[in-house]
């Protein structure tokens, strides 16, 4: 069976004074290959811990995850990670950074040499290429972040908050680019946000988790993704349907961080 | 105390004047254009003028209280008296009373002297002639050369018509006149505020020094010999100390059983002192190299151990994560990520060991060696050879400071991104 399968996870964390937290409780989905998710939710909902669990670096207390047939033990290159920040090597320049991922598999310089430059073009860093990390830019470096992830290839691509850290316009900029890869290499992705609309901009699929315990609140299939491709996405922000669902999800996790909020008061 | 004056108000004054010449001479750099400076670590930056004014306010106080020749006369401070010093006595015996005059030829330590020329006088008491060194204080029995001795009740009751005692002291224009419990007059001429060159030598006498020895050696060992001694044993030393350290480090960065087993022992280590494993080296090892090289491998060892450790645990798990989810394996991790990012931590580490070694193989010098900077100082200080301790010392800091700044270049060549992710 092809795609990846989340079946029944739950997630306890014990913590030392005896207590614990119930991070995850009987989440399932399946995503069809090629397919874009785009994750939301209140703080502390679980949206960390269960892309964690996807990449392989946590195991779930119950439940399995299984891609393409097989069972996720651990980490593996099938499955790319885009973190918010601080995951480039600093000791490399730009272009070892991009073929990290081709270099650990032995791969030599002709093998990966023109895909990876290929990349750094696609993503607007081909003057980069000899740069150190820190003379990029935030949104640079996320550029690059995402062509390495892109040089491995990997299956399923998982990005928590990849441009939560950038400027508005910026953002824009890397939204449409990870539109435009996703059409180009039909990667299977996943995307945490903590913006609405970036998560309706974004998401063929979207996901609205709810907290404690962390599980899934509500699910949308979305138009947006498909018909941003290679438009302006100011465009679809502009469209009447995109306001509605926008106000719809906004109250709704309104709702909940206000349901939050209620319960710490009476707890207090 | 006045040094500590003087010195301030150096700082003070150049202070002012600086600000006010740089002033005028406003340039307009990014830094200049800040309106908030204070609290602002970034804006201050070392003033180069200051640097360079405290280093000559220093040759400067030493040169001027050492009577340099590299000093302007009229910045010396007052040298100590020389020249022929007079003083009168008041004599009583047999219940008479009589004055006489002394005279002291003041001459500066080293050169020979005579008596001066003086006329006995009249009187039962005779005048009488003296030398005494600069600095130093001579005993004047003023009582042999009077016609009425010791025997006849002679005693001295004033000094320049002030009144004395045995164990007071009267102030004469050329210095001191003091009496000892027998009696005796005691002739101190005035010091001035220079320093006595045994103690603090001016710093041409330092300089010739210097020139001297690196021509001539010292102690049967050239001056190149005696440094590049107490080099070699810091590099060896440091060497093997970074050659076990780092990988202990390491090991105890990545494995709860090394960290577990090896925590008591480097957490007991690090706050002795390496001046304190002294005397066990040399019970051990005796006060050959291969007992320095021990010590300073040992002071080396844990600084190593230490940095290496922290530069793994402080590793960011999303570095790891991310060439995980790359596809790399634990080797490749190891290899491309933990050694890298704990570079500059090791390096930190490796300044400090340095430092510390460098610090331990001269005091371990002082304490036993045949040759290397610590012996010469220790050697020439028990000959009072003021000037060889302080051409010592200079040396010894000059070289500790090149070693930091070769350290830190190589730093900055090594690891750039350090400090800036
Ligand atoms: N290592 C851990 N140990 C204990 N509790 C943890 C651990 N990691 C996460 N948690 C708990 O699990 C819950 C979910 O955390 P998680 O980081 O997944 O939230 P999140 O949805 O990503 O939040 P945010 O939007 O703020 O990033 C939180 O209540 C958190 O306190
Ligand atoms: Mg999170």
């Amino acid at each position: 069976m092809n795609g990846l399968s989340l079946d029944k996870i739950s997630m306890r964390f014990d913590l030392p004074n005896g207590t614990s937290v119930q991070a995850l409780k009987d989440v399932s989905l399946h995503l069809e290959e090629g397919e874009l998710m785009s994750v939301l939710g209140p703080s502390g909902c679980g949206k960390t811990t269960l892309l964690n669990i996807v990449a392989g670096f946590l195991a779930p207390t119950e439940g399995k995850v299984v891609l393409n047939g097989h069972p996720v033990t651990g980490p593996d290159a099938e499955r790319g990670m885009v973190f918010q920040q601080g995951a480039l090597f600093e000791w490399m320049n730009v272009r070892e950074n991009v073929s990290f991922g081709p270099r650990m598999k032995g791969q030599r310089e002709k093998d990966y040499g023109a895909h990876v430059d290929h990349l750094l073009d696609v993503v607007g860093l081909h003057d980069f290429k000899e740069k150190a990390i820190y003379e990029l830019s935030g949104g640079m470096q996320q550029r690059v972040a995402l062509a390495r992830c892109l040089a491995n290839d990997p299956d399923v691509i998982l990005m928590d908050e990849p441009l939560g850290a950038l400027d508005a316009l910026t953002r824009e900029k890397m939204q449409s680019l990870v539109l435009k890869l996703w059409k180009e290499t039909g990667k299977t992705i996943i995307l945490i946000t903590h913006s609405v609309e970036e998560a309706l901009l974004l998401g063929e699929r979207l996901l609205v988790m709810a907290p404690r315990p962390g599980r899934i609140h509500k699910e949308y299939r979305l138009p947006f993704a498909d018909d941003g491709v290679g438009r302006d996405l100011r465009e679809v922000k502009k469209r009447t349907d995109f306001g509605e669902r926008r106000e719809e999800i906004l109250s709704m996790i309104w709702d909940m961080e206000e349901e939050i909020m209620g319960r710490a008061e009476e707890t207090k | 105390m006045i040094i500590l004056l003087i010195y301030v108000a150096i700082f003070v004054v150049t202070f002012f004047v600086v600000k006010f010449v740089a002033q005028q001479a406003a340039k307009t750099d990014y830094t200049s254009l800040k309106t908030v400076t204070f609290g602002d670590e970034s804006t201050v930056t070392p003033n180069r003028i200051a640097s360079v004014v405290s280093v000559l306010t220093i040759f400067l106080l030493w040169g001027s209280f050492t009577g340099s020749k590299w000093v302007p006369g009229f910045l010396h401070a007052p040298g100590p008296f020389t020249g022929v010093a007079e003083f009168t006595y008041t004599a009583e015996a047999d219940g008479q009373t009589d004055d006489a005059l002394v005279r002291v030829l003041v001459h500066p330590v080293g050169e020979e002297a005579t008596d001066p020329e003086v006329e006995p006088g009249d009187g039962f008491a005779k005048n009488d002639a003296a030398t005494v060194g600069a600095w130093r204080s001579g005993l004047i029995r003023v009582d042999q050369n009077d016609e009425l001795g010791r025997d006849a009740g002679h005693t001295v009751v004033a000094v320049n018509g002030q009144p004395i005692a045995p164990g007071q002291s009267v102030e004469t224009d050329f210095g001191r006149v003091g009496m000892s419990p027998k009696g005796t007059l005691n002739f101190e001429p005035a010091k001035g505020w220079q320093m006595e060159p045994i103690w603090l030598p001016p710093p041409e006498a330092v300089m010739a020094r210097l020139i001297d020895i690196s021509k001539d050696g010292y102690r049967d060992s050239t001056l190149w010999e005696h440094l590049g001694y107490s080099l070699f044993r810091v590099i060896v030393g440091f060497f093997f100390g970074a050659l076990i350290g780092i990988p202990l480090g390491y090991a105890m960065g990545l494995s709860d059983w090394f960290r577990g087993w090896f925590d008591p022992i480097v957490e007991f280590m690090r706050p002795v002192p390496p001046l304190a494993l002294i005397p066990l080296v040399i019970i051990w090892a005796g006060i050959g190299e291969t007992g320095k090289i021990i010590l300073l491998f040992l002071a080396a060892l844990w600084i190593m151990a230490i940095a290496a450790r922290a530069g793994v645990s402080g590793v960011n798990i999303t570095k790891v994560h991310a060439a995980y989810s790359l596809g790399a394996s634990k080797f490749q991790i190891m290899r491309h990520v933990i050694v890298p990012n704990s570079l500059p931590e090791i390096f930190t580490g490796a300044r400090v060991a340095m430092g510390v070694c460098w610090g331990t193989v001269v005091a371990a010098e002082l304490v036993a060696a045949e040759k290397g900077a610590g012996m010469m100082i220790m050697v020439a200080s028990k000959f009072q050879l003021t000037d060889i301790v302080l051409m010592g010392i200079i040396l010894i800091g000059v070289i500790g400071f090149g070693i930091d700044i070769l350290m830190r270049k190589v730093e900055s060549i090594l690891v750039p991104w350090k400090g800036r992710s």
